[in-house]
């Protein structure tokens, strides 16, 4: 005991190996009251270890080339001993972190975790997201099939349409006059990078969060109520330490998204052609788009906004702002509440009813995203459009006007 | 802090000149890594003309060529096709290809091509790059009693005629493009160059 003891004091004079392992675990308290939806956070980080570890096999055998990469994605899938394995796991982990990552940004909508003093981390978590979408859109060409490449063509030729430098930004993004051999190889270095860089940026969110502390389902400061639970007195009334409490509470929510994880992965990795879209199994023809083009299932609310704006003078300019500006509008939600409360469960009626609709409304947008557009379907996606931006730009008003409960001092169970 | 002698004045200028140059240095070194995502000089050499042989294509028949990466149709256009061109012209954008940009001056004409039966064009819509897919049909379902034949956009449902016109009220903007090319017999195109015709 005693040999160990030195030896951590021989480390922790030359690295705050404690003093890290205490600030961020055993002595970071966090509130007593989390719920099922604190375990996406957790979860979040599990996937993207996923990620990471499961991409760096796949490019051990993945060759980033125009005449060879497809070639080499059916190779790892038939022939590379596990390759089909590692592949799906990838493919699905995807789809798994925009799942996991949804469910935590609702979270935080529900819980008003991006209020003051979190706006910082907030918008940390915004720049993720963004980070995330970077990630997969270029993952997405490499497997070079028919949905790859279209999807590329499409999206690279949104910046086409930023009026003056648009088609030459296109071509610089390209490397090319067309999506080609070079565009596919720099989005491969390109997606390579990117993960790291999200986990840098994952290090400062959490950095962030333990500087403000966790927000609670009551959305109650826990650091401004009492103080002195049964292992410090100086700590909050209210907080439990995050080792061992809440990780092993992640733990069992670690072992229940892996089984519905593994589900998929082994019954359905295609699912049904959500995750791994039909053309996709068709190699790249640079002569012939498939019949109908989608995006992946996440990012299909974003391009059904695309789509809804009418293109205006002819430019489909218009249309590019607005799916970026419906991304970019996150980054101001922490001033646009004016609510006298965080937590859904003091808001009034007409919050919970707003925020529920906007659930509706982003699943409806998802869902039009997928479909061609038929005049229907565009009016749809027109008054989705709409009431997306109005969830965001109204939300002064109404946070302000409805009736909110009064918050109790302490956090409910 | 002024105390023993140091001049903060001129500290100050110093600190500012160096980050300055720093500065104009840091921007020289980016320049390069910036440029190298542009188009290499492999990729711009790689437009040379492509030649296509017309001899087989039965009329109402498309063929695809490959040029610059990009597919180029060949229509071969039935005499019916051709008189329909005209009657579209309400409902088209730029019915008389007053769009310089998309056509060569010797293709400025109702059916945008140097011998009226065969339509050169370059197969990709003028919105956000999908191919747009050859419906030769007269009036299908999807595309109304109006349709006389053309192209349709799968990606967000633009529509063009059979002279790669657009019609008004659809996403794209404008006409397909029309590439240079040149007969270099009665059935043979050479896509990609006209000698300097335009």
């Amino acid at each position: 005991m005693s040999m160990m003891k030195n030896f951590m004091g021989w480390i922790d004079d030359r690295y705050p190996m404690t003093k890290v392992w205490n600030e961020h675990l055993a002595q970071y308290y966090a509130p007593k009251n989390f719920n099922f939806w604190y375990f996406m956070g957790s979860l979040a980080l599990l996937v993207l270890v996923i990620q990471i570890v499961t991409g760096v096999w796949l490019a051990m055998s993945y060759k980033p080339d125009a005449e060879l990469a497809f070639g080499s994605v059916e190779y790892i899938m038939r022939d590379v001993e596990w390759g089909w394995l590692i592949r799906y796991l990838h493919s699905t982990g995807a789809s798994a972190f925009f799942v996991v990552i949804y469910l935590h940004m609702f979270r935080g909508l529900m819980y008003g975790s991006y209020r003051k003093p979190r706006e910082l981390l907030w918008i940390i978590g915004v720049i993720i997201y963004l980070a995330m979408m970077a990630t997969a859109f270029f993952g997405y060409l490499l497997p070079w099939g028919q949905m790859s490449y279209w999807g590329a063509q499409v999206i690279v030729n949104l910046f086409s349409a930023v009026p003056v430098i648009g088609p030459d930004l296109g071509v610089w993004v390209r490397g090319d006059y067309v999506i080609s051999d070079a565009t596919l190889n720099r989005f491969f270095a390109l997606h390579f990078l990117l993960p790291f860089i999200l986990a840098a940026l994952v290090f400062i969110h959490i950095v962030a969060l333990h500087k403000v502390g966790s927000n609670n389902p009551d959305g109650i400061e826990i650091k401004k109520g009492p103080k002195g639970n049964r292992w410090s007195d100086s700590a909050p009334a209210d907080g439990i330490p995050f080792h061992p409490y809440y990780t092993v509470k992640d733990i069992a929510g670690v072992a229940g998204f892996l089984f519905l994880f593994a589900a998929v992965v082994f019954f359905a990795p295609e699912m049904g052609g959500y995750f791994i879209e039909h053309p996709n199994f068709e190699p790249a023809n640079p002569l012939k788009t498939p019949e109908h083009i989608a995006p992946v299932w996440y990012f299909t609310p974003f391009y059904a906004i695309l789509r809804a704006v009418p293109s205006i003078a002819g430019s489909a300019f218009p249309g590019v702002v607005a799916m970026f500006a419906s991304i970019l509008i996150m980054f101001f939600l922490p001033w646009l509440d004016r609510s006298p409360v965080k937590s859904i469960k003091y808001k009034g009626m007409l919050y919970k009813v707003i925020l529920w609709i906007f659930v509706l409304d982003f699943i409806m947008l998802g869902y039009l995203g997928v479909k061609p557009t038929t005049d229907l379907y565009k009016l749809m996606a027109q008054i989705g459009t709409i009431y997306y931006f109005a969830f965001f730009l109204l939300m002064p008003i109404y946070s302000k006007i409805d009736k909110t409960k009064p918050v109790p001092e302490r956090v409910t169970e | 802090m002024s105390a023993d002698g140091v001049d903060l004045k001129k500290r100050r200028t110093l600190t500012l000149a160096t980050s300055a140059v720093g500065a104009v240095g840091t921007g020289f070194a980016i320049y390069p890594f910036l440029a190298a995502w542009a188009p290499s000089e492999k990729a711009k050499a790689a437009g040379a003309p492509v030649e296509a042989d017309i001899g087989k294509l039965e009329p109402g028949q498309l063929m695809r060529v490959k040029w610059r990466g990009k597919p180029v149709w060949i229509v071969y256009r039935t005499d019916q096709n051709l008189q329909d061109l005209s009657s579209l012209e309400s409902i088209l954008l730029d019915p008389d290809s007053d769009d310089t940009g998309q056509q060569p001056d010797y293709c400025k004409n109702p059916e945008r091509a140097i011998k009226g039966k065969y339509l050169v064009a370059i197969g990709i819509c003028t919105h956000l790059g999908c191919s747009p897919t050859y419906r030769p049909e007269i009036a299908p379902e999807d595309l109304g009693p109006e349709w006389k034949g053309g192209f349709f956009c799968p990606c967000h449902g633009s529509k063009f005629d059979l002279s790669g016109r657009v019609y008004a009220g659809v996403p794209a903007p404008k006409n397909l493009e029309i590439p240079p090319y040149q007969y270099l017999s009665d059935s043979r195109i050479l896509i990609g160059t006209d000698g300097g015709a335009a």
